[in-house]
């Protein structure tokens, strides 16, 4: 069967289970197409011998009962994976070999999914680019020189170029769902507490959420079916009843409230932009479902809020890095200056100015100034949603303020790049699902996606609004394999 | 509001990073740049907000205090820079 790395998740697992191929050709052709595809520097560790052994496994006694049965998945090195490499993007993980999984990646093992290897990201999820990855840039398969969007750049590149056929990310501000929106895929941010942070290498713990990248929305589900379990080893972790995100997917979203809020009509914002959310707009309506306009009116106050509440909670997360009991360590002539020495050359420049907020808002004499006064923001921004839902189903914004931009055109000023996660962030800290799906494309050829905001536990309904509008958006994504001729 | 030297060489103290000369003008300069915009948040009136602490608004749960994970010492030095049996070792702290 020809063309098999062109075929979405579900269709690969109708035809592994309807044996028209197996788990070794799948993961061969994903695996072919990933050996050609390294100037996209996707991956930060390969695993395809022990993929291919472990295919060749299945298929001499495929259980076509799992719902992942045989497929090969690459995921982002942020998930601890037994056994192989995890470095979070970081020189001072270079050499760690996790001796457990990730409760996330554990879930799609168990269904049956083959690990192809590590994904590229921003270090420790710092950045909106996946240019702060000690192990390099990542390309956007869309077009060359550009960003694939960050931290999960390297999961969205491999995503949209079809190194794999689906994969997760993590989000903490816009992780998973700005990459998407860059690349043209589909990324959807859980709710807080939906999928367990066990194994998952720490940022902001508060915030951080791992997800599913996808081609389409309905693939999307299917692995948000498989990922969302209530897990004992995360006390974070919600016991809620879940829904088959799969099984009960629906274009019905007639009647559905959905709320467009003033405020993302922010200064400076492409006339593009604007005219994606209009299309939005009437693509909602289209599918039978009402508009409301709302205001939440703290939404400007977002990203000063998160970049107090993430930097604060990573200097205390990163704390764990002093070359003492895994990771690099740096020769010092004592304790500390090894310390010193190990923090200094093993974190790169944008996660040594993020520990440095964070050390500086939780310091004695600035705590109540900054640290407090954010988790009161917090709280305020938390409460205009709440006061929205009494009103709406959902809400409806753009993702990202612009389309992709090129490599190295924000790398030296810090606040133009944050500015990146404008909508993005809002959800995380209000801890609700959110979902990128690709929804046009800019002047350039770029693509553009819409955010579709949920209430708490309420993923279901932004999956079915978004595989409503997908049938009507109709689009696609433009991949000329630039990098491959 | 302003960083000056000598407070980015209390920070790099505190959260254990040496910085240079070169490195905390550097430092400097971006947080700056970063707390201007985040002094954004004194235009609001917060007196009366009680901060967020947690999204969940669940009360966590309980378990009891069991050993789980049994004989592994070895799974835990494993990564370690340097270790001498079941220790980590570190450079000399005691004269």
């Amino acid at each position: 069967m020809s063309d098999i790395t062109k075929q979405s998740l579900t269709e690969l697992v109708k035809n592994i289970k309807d044996k028209k191929l197996s788990s070794t050709e799948v993961t061969k052709a994903f695996i072919d197409r990933s050996e050609k595809s390294k100037k996209l520097n996707a991956y930060i560790t390969e695993d395809f011998t022990s993929a291919l052994n472990k295919a060749k496994k299945f298929d001499q006694k495929p259980n076509l009962d799992l719902k992942l049965p045989g497929i090969p998945m690459a995921v982002k090195d942020l998930f601890c994976t037994k056994d192989v490499k995890t470095t979070a993007g970081s020189k001072i993980l270079n050499n760690f070999v996790p001796t457990y999984e990730s409760t996330v990646t554990d879930n799609i093992w168990r269904e049956g999914a083959i690990l192809l290897g590590k994904l590229n990201c921003d270090e420790f999820a710092m950045g909106s680019s996946n240019e702060t990855s000690f192990f390099g840039n990542v390309q956007n398969p869309i077009d060359k020189d550009l960003v694939p969007g960050g931290s999960s750049g390297g999961s969205a590149s491999a995503v949209a170029g079809q190194l794999t056929p689906i994969t997760i990310g993590t989000d903490t501000g816009g992780s998973i769902r700005q990459p998407a929106s860059f690349t043209g895929t589909v990324g959807l941010k859980p709710t807080y507490g939906s999928c367990s942070r066990y194994g998952i290498v720490a940022f902001a713990s508060s915030l951080d959420q791992a997800g599913p990248m996808a081609q389409n929305v309905k693939d999307c589900a299917l692995l948000q079916e498989i990922i969302s379990t209530y897990d004992p080893k995360d006390s974070t972790s919600i016991d809620f009843k879940r829904n088959q995100y799969n099984k009960e997917l629906t274009n019905n979203i007639k009647g559905k409230k959905i709320g467009i809020p003033k405020e993302y009509r922010v200064d400076g914002m492409p006339k593009e932009i604007e005219d994606l959310w209009q299309k939005g707009i009437q693509y909602v309506k289209d599918c039978g479902a009402e508009t409301i306009d709302i205001s939440l009116p703290h939404t400007s106050y977002a990203l000063p809020t998160y970049y107090i509440v993430a930097p604060a909670e990573a200097s205390s997360n990163l704390a764990r890095y002093d070359g003492v009991k895994y990771g690099f360590r740096a020769k010092g002539e004592n304790l500390i200056d090894m310390y010193e020495k190990t923090r200094s050359e093993g974190f790169g420049a944008e996660v040594q100015r993020r520990i440095m907020i964070g050390t500086y808002v939780l310091s004695s004499g600035y705590y109540d100034a900054y640290y407090l006064k954010a988790q009161k923001v917090r709280k305020l921004i938390k409460n205009d949603f709440d006061e929205a839902y009494k009103k709406v189903d959902a809400i409806l914004t753009p993702s990202t303020p612009s389309s992709a931009f090129k490599i190295g055109e924000k790398t030296n000023d810090p606040v133009s790049m944050y500015l990146n996660d404008i909508f993005t962030v809002p959800v995380n800290l209000a801890g609700l699902p959110g979902i990128s799906i690709p929804a046009g494309h800019d002047t350039k050829g770029y693509p553009l996606g819409l955010q579709i905001i949920g209430k708490a536990f309420d993923e279901q309904n932004i999956l079915n609004i978004a595989f409503a509008m997908e049938e009507k958006i109709n689009f696609k994504n433009k991949i000329t394999d630039w990098w491959i001729k | 509001m302003s960083i000056d030297l000598k407070t980015i060489k209390h920070i790099s103290k505190l959260s254990r990073i040496s910085v240079d000369e070169k490195k905390a003008e550097k430092l400097a300069g971006d947080l700056n740049s970063i707390f201007e915009f985040i002094e954004k948040l004194n235009e609001l009136k917060t007196d009366n907000v009680e901060p967020l602490t947690s999204v969940a608004e669940t009360t966590l749960k309980l378990r009891p205090d069991e050993v789980k994970s049994k004989n592994i010492r070895e799974q835990i030095v494993k990564n370690s820079p340097q270790d001498n049996e079941d220790y980590f070792v570190v450079p000399k702290v005691i004269e």
